[in-house]
C-alpha cells in the first residue's frame, strides 16, 4: 500500500520538478524583467512542491532515499512525469500554454487533494491551491493576451495549440498505483478532473480567440516511463551537478 | 519591446494595514491586470507587503523641476506649521 502511495507521488513530484526545471531554464533569457521573475518565481513554487512530494515518498518507501535521490540519481526511465511538462520551452507561447494546460488540471486536483484521508497530503495540498490558483492566473491572461493580440502573437500561440494539445490526454491517466490510492481516498481521481480542465481551457481559449483542436492521437507514455527525446537532454543538465561531484552538497 | 503595447506602471505598495501604500518602483505591462501580476511578481518577492496599487505612469501628473524654488521654498520659513511647540502626553503613545 505504501509503495502504490509512494510511487504515485513520484510520479506527481517529477511532473513538478520537470516543469519547474523547464521554468528555470527561462531565468536571465525571458523577453522582459517582469517575466524574468515571474517565471522563476512560479519555478520555485513548483520546485517546493516536488521537494514535498519527493520527501515523503521516500518516507513512505522506506529504503532510505530522500529527496535528493529521486531528483538526481535516478535515469530517465524511472522518471514517471508528464510528456506535456518536458516538452522544450519553444517561444513564450508555448511555454504559457503548457503552464495553462498543467495548472488547469492541478487546480481542482490540489483542491481535491485537501479531502485526502492521509493528513500530510492533505497539507500539501492546502499550500499548492494557492501557488497554482496564480499560475493558472498568470498564464491565463498571457494565453488571451496573446491569442487576441498582433497578428504574430496570435500565430504563434496557435501553432503552440498544434504543438501541444496533443499531450493533454495524459494529464488524466490513471495508472494502477494511482487507482490503488484513490479507491482509498489518499489522492484524487484524475479522470474527475477532465470536466473542469475542458470548461476551463475552452473559457480561456474562447476569449483568446483560439480553437480547442480534436486530437486524433494522443501523445503518451510519460507514466510508463518513456520519455520524448528531448528529456535525455533535460535530464544531462539537471542532474550534472550530482552526477560530476557524487554526494555534493552546499 | 514596444512602448505601445507595453507602457510603463507606477507601483505602490503597502508594506502593513493601517500604512500608507509607498511608490517602490515601475514595471511594463500590457494592461491593468498585468500590470499587477507583474508588480506582484517584480515588488512583493521578500513579503514586501499585502497589498497593491499601479497607475499608468503617464496618467501622474508632476510638478516641474524648474519651479521647485517657487513652490517648496515659501514654506521654508514658516517653522511654527511643525506641531513642534507643544508637549504630547506620553499615554498618546507613538503619533
Amino acid at each position: 500500500m505504501s509503495k502504490s502511495l509512494a510511487n504515485a507521488l513520484i510520479a506527481l513530484g517529477d511532473d513538478h520538478l520537470i516543469l519547474g526545471h523547464r521554468l528555470s531554464e527561462w531565468c536571465g533569457h525571458a523577453p522582459m524583467l517582469e517575466e524574468d521573475l515571474s517565471m522563476p518565481n512560479m519555478a520555485l513554487d513548483l520546485l517546493g512542491q516536488a521537494r514535498n512530494l519527493y520527501t515523503y515518498a521516500g518516507e513512505l518507501e522506506g529504503e532510505g532515499r530522500t529527496e535528493d535521490d529521486l531528483a538526481y540519481l535516478r535515469k530517465d526511465r524511472e522518471y514517471k512525469n508528464l510528456l506535456l511538462v518536458e516538452r522544450p520551452n519553444g517561444d513564450f507561447a508555448h511555454t504559457m500554454l503548457r503552464q495553462l494546460y498543467f495548472a488547469a488540471f492541478m487546480q481542482p486536483y490540489w483542491q481535491a487533494a485537501m479531502q485526502s484521508k492521509d493528513a500530510t497530503i492533505a497539507g500539501f495540498a492546502a499550500k499548492a491551491v494557492k501557488e497554482i490558483a496564480y499560475h493558472i492566473r498568470h498564464a491565463g491572461e498571457w494565453v488571451v493576451r496573446l491569442g487576441d493580440g498582433t497578428e504574430e502573437s496570435a500565430r504563434r500561440m496557435k501553432h503552440a495549440v498544434d504543438a501541444l494539445h496533443i499531450y493533454t490526454d495524459e494529464l488524466f491517466t490513471v495508472t494502477d498505483d494511482m487507482a490503488i490510492c484513490i479507491e482509498r481516498g489518499l489522492l484524487p481521481d484524475p479522470q474527475a478532473m477532465r470536466a473542469e480542465w475542458q470548461n476551463t481551457i475552452a473559457q480561456i481559449f474562447d476569449e483568446a480567440l483560439l480553437t480547442v483542436p480534436e486530437v486524433a492521437f494522443p501523445q503518451e507514455g510519460g507514466r510508463d516511463g518513456r520519455h520524448t527525446e528531448d528529456f535525455g537532454h533535460l535530464l544531462s543538465e539537471l542532474q550534472y551537478m550530482q552526477r560530476a561531484y557524487p554526494d555534493m552538497a552546499w | 519591446m514596444s512602448t505601445q503595447h507595453m507602457p510603463l506602471w507606477e507601483v505602490f505598495i503597502r508594506p502593513r494595514n493601517g500604512l500608507h501604500h509607498k511608490h517602490v518602483g515601475s514595471i511594463h505591462a500590457p494592461d491593468d491586470e498585468m500590470a499587477l501580476q507583474a508588480a506582484r511578481d517584480v515588488y512583493t518577492r521578500r513579503e514586501e507587503g499585502n497589498s497593491i496599487w499601479v497607475v499608468r505612469s503617464n496618467d501622474i501628473v508632476a510638478s516641474d523641476p524648474d519651479k521647485a524654488a517657487e513652490n517648496f521654498d515659501p514654506a521654508g520659513e514658516k517653522v511654527y506649521r511643525h506641531p513642534s511647540f507643544y508637549d504630547i502626553p506620553d499615554e498618546v503613545g507613538h503619533m
